[in-house]
């Protein structure tokens, strides 16, 4: 059934059960009458107006300025405005919160990059922060976006049926553990794997920059992405299997009967039709490690540098910065540390509503809620 | 037309292929050249993920080779696809498989009587004992809250969009409601920060911002109410047409029409949504961190005082430079990962007995 005329239906029906007060509705005299007939009218309708006659819907209830109707609608639509109240008011908040640390900041908000707030003139800036947050999540969508398209893959097109679903809710169940525990695993367990890889990585390609450090290797931004990829692998796979599940069996069975081989029937039929579902989790898989906090608070050097190196210790994010200082911060840090949120939340409300748009604009897409 | 010279091969109808057997003589091949590579010829900086990265690399190589040779160039693309994917498979479970190992090897050390029945009071860096009881407590007291807030709120939303929302507003706040799934848990912690802990809560507190767990379990309702909202939408638009409209010819009004009828049919649903929800909050860190405050011993007053929650104990405990916080804080970070577990297992399972789908 389409739309419009279930609308109108419901209308038709809401309006017969229990009318509801609407002066600018128009009226089809139905529903003015009382049951002894006398025309109640419109609140606000013209004064002598001619009364129709009595009949069809003449035994319906009289028309109410304010029924249970009128309120249930109206609780539901607080219910919506609160949304967008809720987001209006983040951004009020943040800002009448930041002003006064912006203002005592001695050094450019947006160029500095070290962080002494407690300092006398405070001086601050998020330059190494958002390079530090745009850089792990950027390597970390680097290594799990691939990944995670096999896997999606795998689990749809290559596993058998029964075996699929079981791993798919075993992932799905993945997605829900916590950071906080994928911080303290990579701190404490992959340090030294990944030590040995960033050792590896330096002697054979240690001449590109990025790998340049020769070490010690501790807690650097290789192993704060490693862990951050790790840690959306299971968001991203959800979000690209459910895609994948949705390619029309129709396409795939005509790639297979032109007698293309299974990948070339993944390349021609299922990879072209979820490329913009890919593109969304990608996003929205950005959007994710933007804002990630405890994993890179617990595994990354938390040093103000910007720097092309990967491989040795340091690295900060926003978010990381915000949870490891905002124990000692005093009245000047906290107002800084909310600034630095400000930012962090103009990035990523940026990704996801274009995230958002881009699924908007397909929708055959039902990318759920992550 | 040219004439076309057949080969006695492709008279067959069937193109060649390489016997079963191949792909496994190719892995053992490969096997033995990554080893003699490797450790015999020590090159490559040696080690056993090395080892099995090089295997995979050369088995890639030799399979597309010979592949190649016997069965043409579009075999070769296949086969290499479906072993990269296999391989990309392997990759991303060895690291998910080793985090559940540790986790319940190392989480298991401290999971006794006196973890689950004591709090961290008195307990200095350098006691072995103490427990999580204060933590658990607050995590499972602000979870709730935030739930009651949430639940009647995103429900109700939820309701607006799908049954009375029209038009532009509808759409915008439908929008805006996805947006909010994206927004990070630190910004929500600071938000509640600057307007609760900052400015609301002195009016109460004697002109002091005061920390506690009900700021922590609104931080919560930010982060819950746009995935409850969006879980209930997509569960409302699944309820038939017919339903309603069966209801509205009895003349039942459409507020009764939804509550008694569509709700109901789409009570599974809902609830696997707000279970999720509740999973989620609980295992979330940073928001709880900036607005709970944090102690030591036993709250149970939401309004009054700070509170902790599991994850803000993992991280404390975690960040302890002696050797007695890391089992605490593991023991803790399995309690945390259970309770999460059994809330997403038993929504997904609620799913499937949904009537609706």
């Amino acid at each position: 059934m389409s739309e419009p005329t279930f609308a109108g239906f419901a209308e038709v029906a809401t309006t017969s059960a229990e009318p509801t007060a609407r002066p600018d509705e128009p009226t089809d005299g139905s529903t003015r009458h009382d049951i002894d007939g006398s025309a109640t009218g419109p609140p606000g309708g013209e004064p002598g107006q001619p009364v129709p006659p009595l009949g069809g819907g003449g035994a319906l209830p009289r028309r109410r300025r304010w029924s249970l109707e009128t309120a249930f609608r109206g609780l539901t639509s607080g219910a919506g405005l609160a949304v967008l109240a809720i987001i209006v008011a983040i951004a009020v908040f943040l800002i009448v919160k930041a002003i006064p640390a912006l203002n005592a900041n001695h050094a450019n908000f947006l160029t500095f990059k070290n962080w002494f707030p407690g300092d006398n003139p405070p001086v601050f800036g998020i330059a190494a922060l958002a390079f530090g947050t745009v850089v792990t999540s950027f390597i970390a969508l680097l290594i799990a976006v691939p990944i995670a398209i096999c896997i999606a893959l795998c689990l749809t097109h290559y596993a058998p049926p029964r075996v699929g679903s079981v791993l798919g809710f075993a992932i799905d169940i993945l997605a829900a553990v916590p950071s906080i525990v994928y911080g303290l695993w990579g701190r404490d367990y992959l340090v030294q794997p990944v030590s040995g890889l960033s050792a590896w990585l330096h002697t054979y390609f240690g001449w590109i920059p990025i790998f340049g450090s020769d070490g010690p290797y501790g807690k650097s931004i290789m192993l704060g992405s490693i862990v951050l990829s790790i840690m959306i692998l299971p968001i991203l796979t959800a979000l690209i299997r459910e895609v994948f599940a949705q390619t029309p069996t129709m396409n795939e069975e005509a790639a297979l009967a032109l007698g293309a081989t299974k990948w070339e029937m993944i390349r021609t039929a299922v990879l072209p039709f979820g490329r913009p579902g890919i593109i969304a989790a990608t996003i929205l898989g950005l959007g994710r490690a933007l804002g990630e906090t405890m994993a890179l608070a617990l595994t990354l050097g938390s040093t103000f540098t910007i720097s092309a190196d990967l491989l040795g210790n340091g690295g900060n994010t926003i978010a990381a910065n915000i949870a490891n200082n905002f124990g000692e911060a005093d009245q000047i840090g906290r107002g800084a540390l909310i600034a630095s949120g400000l930012v962090l939340f103009a990035i990523t409300l940026v990704v996801n509503v274009s995230a958002r748009a881009i699924i908007y604009r397909r929708r055959e897409f039902q990318v759920s809620a992550a | 037309m040219s004439a076309t010279t057949l080969t006695p091969g492709s008279t067959n109808l069937l193109a060649r292929r390489l016997p079963r057997w191949a792909p496994y003589a190719i892995a053992v091949v490969s096997a033995m050249i990554a080893y003699l590579v490797i450790y015999v010829a020590g090159q490559l900086r040696g080690g056993i993920a090395m080892t099995v990265v090089a295997a995979v690399v050369v088995f890639l190589i030799l399979l597309g080779l010979t592949s190649r040779v016997v069965e043409g160039p579009r075999a070769a693309r296949n086969r290499i696809a479906t072993t990269t994917i296999y391989a990309a498979f392997a990759l991303a479970a060895l690291p998910l498989i080793y985090l559940v190992k540790t986790l319940i090897g190392n989480g298991l050390d401290r999971f006794d009587a006196t973890f689950f029945n004591n709090s961290m009071r008195d307990i200095t860096p350098f006691d072995s004992g103490g427990g999580a009881y204060h933590a658990i407590f607050g995590t499972l007291e602000q979870a709730g809250i935030a739930t009651l807030i949430t639940v009647p709120l995103g429900v109700a939303c939820a309701i607006y969009i799908v049954e009375y929302g029209k038009g532009r507003l509808a759409s915008i706040i439908r929008f805006f409601v996805d947006v909010m799934t994206g927004i990070p848990s630190i910004v929500a912690g600071l938000f509640i920060l600057a307007f609760w802990v900052a400015i609301v809560s002195p009016i109460f507190n004697d002109g002091r911002p005061g920390f506690s767990g009900f700021a922590a379990a609104l931080a919560l309702s930010v982060l819950m109410l746009p995935t409850i909202t969006r879980a209930s939408e997509e569960m409302l638009r699944l309820v038939p047409v017919a339903l309603r409209e069966g209801a509205y010819a009895l003349g039942i009004p459409k507020w009764k029409t939804i509550v008694k009828i569509v709700l109901p049919t789409a009570g599974a649903g809902i609830v696997t949504g707000i279970m999720l929800a509740i999973a989620r909050a609980c295992g979330e860190t940073a928001p709880v961190l900036l607005v709970a405050g944090g102690t030591d011993s036993i709250n149970r007053n939401p309004f009054q005082g700070n509170q902790e929650s599991l994850a803000t104990f993992v991280y404390d405990q975690a960040r302890l430079a002696t050797k007695f916080g890391a089992p605490r804080a593991w023991t803790a970070a399995l309690t945390l990962v259970i309770i999460v577990l059994a809330l997403t297992i038993a929504a997904k399972l609620l799913a499937r007995r949904s009537k609706l789908r």
